[in-house]
């Protein structure tokens, strides 16, 4: 039941009318924004995310500078117009967070010694908000940063899954993310079965957060057969 | 979108598996974990008996010794300048590498020679493990380009603007009358009348390097 | 450099303070230790010491959840807890363990909210939790969590009177029903590190914090750390955290 006493799942379907375990429509463009090194467009339903990429490049000031490697640094931000109540524009709390914790899911697939002095930045920007913001952001800012030509051990990709009236999801869309009893965010390198990101809140069982995990790796990799997909295309 | 009858070459993700190392050379664009080798970047794959690597489709340039490349005097100093490379890391052109004659710095400018905003054709001479850069022009070859226009484009397509053997640039030279050197750090110097149209034939190339088919159209574009 | 010495330890099955992989460091939980506040509570896990404090105030409840209090956790890296925290607004590190703390709380329901309803729409007790740092010697998010259960735990209402807060006059306590635990688990190598010290934490490959209830749910989970897991490193890590957890449930 959400909050509000709906209910969430009615016949096995899902109030967008998907099946639990079925992801919503996923757009993905690379190379929109032709002043970054690197950029590109993901959308999971109406959820849009755009990332841009610029660098490597010199860092400013120089006692930031990591003299046997690059860093990377990351600004998530939502715009005002992406929510129903308008944001105010600048960080908050969460944004603080959530660009720490791209940042973390990103930095593992990066070869960052390889750009001593140097600082790969990325920017992801949420457009339209409506559940599974973070993770289509993460999605966007890997194939922004192998469009820049960044070198890295794999691409990231990020999906939700979750558990809402009592069942296991996939892909949590704005009003289920407020109504469900779990929302968990999982980012990994596909082709290494290496988790970058892990966030969760809710309330689960042992048993359930296996489930999950187990979810979230399947999707993960359908999410990459698409990446693949649109950089291949792109180039191709 | 995909061109009709243009043949393209697959491109690779980055961790995209390429194959057992067998004792081959692995290039910069890969990377290996073991005996297992795998794209590090996105490009087109180069695998063949002797090495293994993929030629990025974009990226910043990265200093490598003995590349030969254009530069851009950023600043005049006490025994050098220093100049910019187009890349995150400047490098240091040193008087001695420089000049042939001997130069009293406490009594000469040093900016007679080269000046800020001067364009030059050196090479790599020196990078270090944190890529603290030197350049030198002691090379045959190395001079100062005066005139004439720069442009960037990826530095993994000079090659193929280059062309096997020289092939495309000397065409490009010899159909517009233009000077040009091109540096392997992705930027290339032009000076003529119709600089425009080498400049376009250049571009076009970067933008469609690995379509096969191109020497023909570059052909058919100067030919007017 | 830093974390050296623990990392060779640790390369030879060790750690500092002849500890074992899956121990925690002693901890020292003291309640009621503010008097100003509605509930407090001092927490020391070695070295590592936070203080919680609890105020209430009456504000407007948040307009999705009419009849219900309000919780917000926030926490302060004071610069005198270690060289290298700086005055200022929250950085990164401060805004994110207030946030996973907050979570911790909030997702496994232990304030019961709705008992926190003065007068439906227009008047809820908020319940401020407030994290400060006095020491950073490693692991300050499970001391924060600590500190910030034990200080609800020992957190009393005070009384109304003409619409005014009385303070230290109070009438109940919090109505709190679960003792929900943070457990941090780090990785290096091969190796699983449950509470790292302050040199253990500049060596680990990664971390990942788990809350759990007393019913063993799992309320909230945090990776944190750059380098990546396993899956197989995730269930064993969650494991381990939960067994801990029941530990250190009978402390608070």
């Amino acid at each position: 039941m959400g909050k509000t006493g709906e209910k969430m799942i009615v016949n096995g379907k899902r109030i967008d009318g998907r099946k639990p375990e079925e992801l919503r429509k996923i757009e993905m463009k690379v190379g929109i924004i032709n002043r970054a090194n690197g950029s590109a467009e993901v959308k999971f339903g109406n959820t849009v995310a755009l990332a841009s990429v610029h660098g490597p490049r010199e860092l400013f000031p120089r006692w930031m500078q990591e003299s046997q490697s690059g860093i990377l640094r990351c600004r998530y931000n939502m715009a005002p117009f992406s929510v129903d109540d308008r944001k105010s524009p600048g960080p908050d709390r969460r944004s603080v967070e959530l660009s720490k914790v791209i940042r973390l899911a990103l930095e593992p697939a990066l070869f960052l010694e390889d750009f001593p002095k140097a600082t790969i930045d990325a920017f992801v920007e949420v457009i339209q908000a409506d559940g599974s913001t973070r993770v289509t952001g993460i999605n966007a800012a890997s194939l922004a940063l192998a469009h820049a030509g960044i070198p890295m051990k794999d691409l990231v990709t990020a999906c939700s899954v979750g558990k809402i009236d009592g069942t296991l999801i996939v892909d949590l869309s704005g009003k289920e993310d407020n109504n469900s009893e779990c929302d968990m965010a999982v980012a990994m390198m596909p082709t290494k079965d290496k988790v970058t990101l892990l966030q969760m809140d809710g309330v689960i069982t042992r048993e359930e957060f296996s489930k999950l995990l187990k979810l979230a790796k399947e999707n993960c990799k359908k999410v990459y057969e698409l990446q693949k997909k649109v950089l291949k295309e792109k180039f191709g | 979108m995909m061109e009709k009858n243009k043949e393209v070459r697959e491109v690779a993700l980055p961790g995209e598996f390429l194959g057992e190392k067998k004792g081959r050379k692995i290039g910069r664009g890969a990377y290996f974990e073991g005996e297992k080798v795998f794209a590090k970047v996105l490009g087109i794959p180069r695998v063949n008996e002797m090495e293994m690597n993929v030629i990025p489709l974009s990226g910043i340039y990265l200093p490598n010794f003995g590349d030969k490349i254009i530069a851009v005097i950023q600043s005049v100093e006490l025994s050098g300048w220093f100049v910019d490379i187009n890349s995150p890391y400047n490098a240091f052109l040193p008087l001695a590498e420089a000049v042939e004659e001997y130069v009293d710095t406490s009594r000469s400018d040093i900016s007679r020679y080269f000046d800020v905003d001067d364009i030059v054709f050196c090479r790599i001479s020196r990078v270090t493990k944190n890529k603290t850069v030197q350049v030198s022009m002691r090379d045959i070859g190395c001079r100062k380009l005066y005139g004439g226009v720069i442009i960037k484009v990826t530095p993994s397509k000079i090659p193929r603007i280059i062309g096997k053997a020289g092939s495309m640039i000397t065409l490009i030279k010899s159909k517009t009358n233009c000077d040009i050197y091109t540096g392997q750090n992705g930027l290339v110097w032009i000076r003529g009348e119709n600089k425009a149209k080498a400049i376009e034939a250049i571009l076009t190339i970067e933008k469609e390097s690995h379509m096969v088919g191109l020497t023909e159209k570059i052909e058919k574009m100067l030919g007017e | 450099m830093e974390g050296q010495y623990a990392l060779e330890l640790i390369m030879k099955g060790k750690r500092m303070g002849e500890r074992n992989f899956e121990d925690f460091r002693k901890i020292e939980i003291e309640k009621s230790v503010i008097k100003n506040a509605e509930g407090s509570a001092r927490v020391k896990i070695g070295e590592t010491e936070v203080i919680a404090g609890v105020k209430l105030n009456i504000g407007e409840p948040f307009s999705d959840t009419p009849e219900e209090g309000v919780l917000i956790v926030n926490a302060e890296f004071t610069p005198m807890a270690s060289p290298d925290f700086e005055s200022g607004p929250p950085g990164e590190n401060a805004v994110e363990l207030a946030r996973v703390v907050d979570r911790g709380i909030r997702e496994s329901k232990c304030i019961e909210m709705e008992k926190l309803c003065i007068t439906p729409k227009e008047k809820v007790w908020m319940v401020f939790i407030d994290i400060h740092i006095i020491n950073d010697q490693g692991n300050l998010l499970d001391a924060a969590a600590l500190a910030s259960i034990a200080a609800l735990l020992s957190t009393k209402i005070p009384k109304i009177k003409d619409e005014e807060i009385v303070r230290n006059d109070y009438e109940k306590d919090l109505p709190v029903v679960f003792k929900p635990i943070n457990t941090s688990v780090g990785k290096v190598g091969n190796n699983y590190l449950i509470d790292p010290n302050f040199e253990e934490e500049k060596i680990l490959d990664c971390k990942l914090s788990i809350s759990v209830r007393d019913d063993e749910k799992i309320c909230a989970l945090q990776k944190q750390g750059t380098k990546e897991l396993d899956f197989e490193d995730l269930e064993k890590m969650t494991d381990i955290a939960m067994k801990k957890s029941k530990e250190i449930r009978k402390l608070v």
